[in-house]
């Protein structure tokens, strides 16, 4: 495990370590990429929680994504036309403010999360793949039907919003948010991990027996981690969008919820920062691999079957050895 | 709303059912029998249809671009487990989906990359391209009472195949106990293969005779694949009556629910909000179908637990 802690550092530093580089080379774009490489992991780090220490293959994540963006593609077009948004019972003001989106943004996919968790959580195995896999598409159908932001279009925001003390149009001053928000998520996460109710989750991926025979139900331990990962996801999600200044269905593909996956198992499963070295290694082919081949995605197919069949301990796992390993 | 126009919604609905019952049947036989989890099932859809249009392209006849559909599809299959799912059997359901989400990345960029990226057309044959007068005096495109034909032959000859056949008793040993089977002298290996690129080729046909009323182009195969995962997910799976009654029920709620949403909720508010509001809703009622299956029988309707 020394290793990995000595791989873990090196890991969390490289990322401002090419922000920093990129500023003072005067490259823009690399510091987007940077920062599109830390949502995506924060996004994996999310889901890493219900699949890597709860054993639950989630393929719907992307609802919780999209629904982060949306949440803020929603909130700031109301503060962008001046309409508040009139839900009947009360109205609700557009905002430009990041803590507000943030907010409203986890609360929103926390309940989604909890909802579709009541649901999806009473099956297991394959059901709860194919269930989780469904209500992606549900929700990706669902905002390609409703005219009011944008439908199938999506939905343009022109000015990002605004953090208090940062000025967020600066590509840097972005990614340190952005990075600031991830190192947090990944100190609770660790923090989580080891707390009891992180070690009782991990066993009751293992052993479900075992857990209910102590007192505990692996489907509230199951639930309770299935909402702090879409929690987390979705405000990965709001970041995403911020950061395109733009939102729309192809948030909820079911691509979108595959690819999170691969992030995790591209890095090494049942590992913190599994999904950090699975997202940036995942950008970065992506930005060689499409300047080799416009057809890149057959490489990405490849290399991952590789991984899968070949090499499980994904990238961590091979430089750091055998550790806690999913079972 | 005119009873004809709603006989019409029907039969459509019908249509769109049994077509979902071609993928879903070799989904869950091969959930069933391999426990293994296709996500790449929509990439063989795929394969079918390009072949098909690709045939008919160069020979204008299309039983034949039927016919290759089936051979594409199978041999395509064939070579999938062969190649890559035969290591999976093993393994738990997430290297199942992660292997399979490769797949479909290699073989749909595989196509765009040998066909192009713009839609082919596959035409319904000159025969059966115009409508069919019905009892009643329904007017009904003949070419897709020829899918539901077609779809309701193949639905009878799997249930004889698997019910009267000695292949069939080997496939459902096999959903039963594969160990005691092998160890009876059945080739294990050669009978997933089989069960595999029989489960591709109804895919295939499924991707050719949808083709000709949609375009064909890359992408095609993954809306249909979750339609049938939610198929299984209401039927139960590994049963492939309850697969036939799923398709049935989805294919039937999808349609109806496009056309009767909207009419219903225009009582209540005006014409463009009812359209809007009403498709909407129709977009999620099968998977509100799903849930509403789940809450009562989470192992499904003909699922053993």
């Amino acid at each position: 495990m020394q290793r990995e802690a000595v791989l873990n550092t090196l890991v969390f530093l490289a990322l401002p370590a090419v922000a920093v580089i990129a500023l003072v080379l005067d490259e823009p774009f690399t510091i987007t990429l940077a920062t599109r490489a830390a949502i995506l992991a924060l996004a994996a780090v999310g889901l890493n929680l219900a699949l890597g220490l709860g054993g639950l293959v989630s393929l719907g994540h992307a609802v919780f994504f999209g629904l982060g963006g949306y949440a803020m593609g929603i909130l700031a077009s109301h503060a962008q036309s001046y309409a508040p948004l009139d839900l009947g019972l009360f109205v609700i003001e557009g905002t430009k403010s990041m803590p507000v989106i943030w907010l409203t943004a986890v609360f929103v996919s926390a309940l989604a999360a909890l909802l579709i968790g009541l649901l999806a959580l009473r099956t297991a195995g394959v059901y709860f793949i194919m269930i989780t896999l469904a209500f992606g598409q549900m929700f990706y159908y669902f905002t390609i039907s409703w005219p009011a932001y944008g439908g199938e279009d999506g939905l343009s925001i022109y000015v990002r919003n605004s953090f208090p003390g940062f000025n967020t149009l600066d590509p840097i001053q972005f990614f340190g948010l952005v990075f600031a928000v991830l190192a947090a998520v990944l100190l609770i996460m660790g923090r989580l991990e080891r707390s009891p109710f992180g070690l009782a989750l991990g066993t009751a991926r293992q052993n479900a027996a075992r857990v209910e025979t102590v007192g505990l139900s692996p489907f509230h331990l199951r639930l309770v981690a299935f909402v702090i990962s879409g929690a987390v996801t979705g405000l990965a999600g709001a970041l995403f969008a911020d950061l395109n200044r733009f939102v729309s269905p192809t948030m909820f593909s079911w691509q979108m919820s595959g690819e999170f996956i691969v992030f995790i198992v591209l890095g090494g499963i049942g590992r913190l920062f599994g999904p950090v070295v699975g997202a940036c290694l995942f950008v970065l082919l992506e930005h060689l691999l499409s300047g080799v081949s416009e057809f890149w995605l057959i490489y990405l197919g490849a290399i991952l079957l590789f991984v899968v069949l070949f090499a499980r301990g994904g990238v961590i796992g091979a430089l750091a050895g055998r550790g806690a390993h999913h079972g | 709303m005119t009873t004809l126009l709603l006989i019409e919604q029907v039969l459509n609905g019908l249509q769109s059912g049994i077509m979902l019952f071609l993928m879903a049947a070799g989904l869950t036989l091969i959930f069933g029998v391999m426990g293994l989890i296709n996500l790449a099932h929509g990439s063989l859809y795929m394969i079918g249809a390009f072949a098909a249009a690709a045939v008919a392209g160069a020979t204008g006849s299309f039983v034949l671009a039927l016919g290759a559909s089936l051979i594409a599809a199978a041999a395509a299959g064939a070579i999938i487990e062969i190649g890559v799912i035969r290591r999976l059997y093993d393994r738990d359901h997430l290297d199942q989906v992660l292997a399979t989400f490769a797949l479909i990345l290699i073989l749909s960029e595989g196509t765009r990359w040998a066909f192009g990226s713009f839609p082919l057309y596959l035409d319904v044959p000159a025969a059966l391209a115009g409508p069919v007068t019905l009892p009643g005096g329904i007017q009904y495109p003949a070419y897709r009472l020829l899918i539901i034909g077609v779809g309701l032959a193949i639905a009878v000859g799997l249930f004889l195949l698997i019910a009267r056949t000695r292949i069939g008793i080997q496939i459902r040993a096999g959903e039963s106990d594969r160990e005691m089977i092998a160890a009876l002298g059945v080739d294990i290996s050669k009978l997933y293969t089989l069960i595999f690129a029989l489960g591709a080729a109804l895919a295939g046909l499924a991707g050719a005779l949808v083709g000709a009323i949609q375009s064909v182009q890359v992408g095609m195969g993954e809306p249909v694949l979750i339609l049938a995962f939610v198929v299984i997910v209401i039927g139960g799976i590994g049963s492939i009556k309850g697969a036939l009654v799923g398709a049935l029920l989805v294919g039937l709620t999808d349609t109806l629910g496009g056309v009767l949403l909207p009419l219903a909720l225009s009582g209540m508010m005006n014409a463009s909000a009812a359209t809007s509001v009403g498709s909407a809703l129709a977009s999620m009622s099968i998977y509100i179908l799903m849930a509403v299956v789940l809450i009562f029988r989470p192992t499904g309707l003909y699922g053993t637990a």
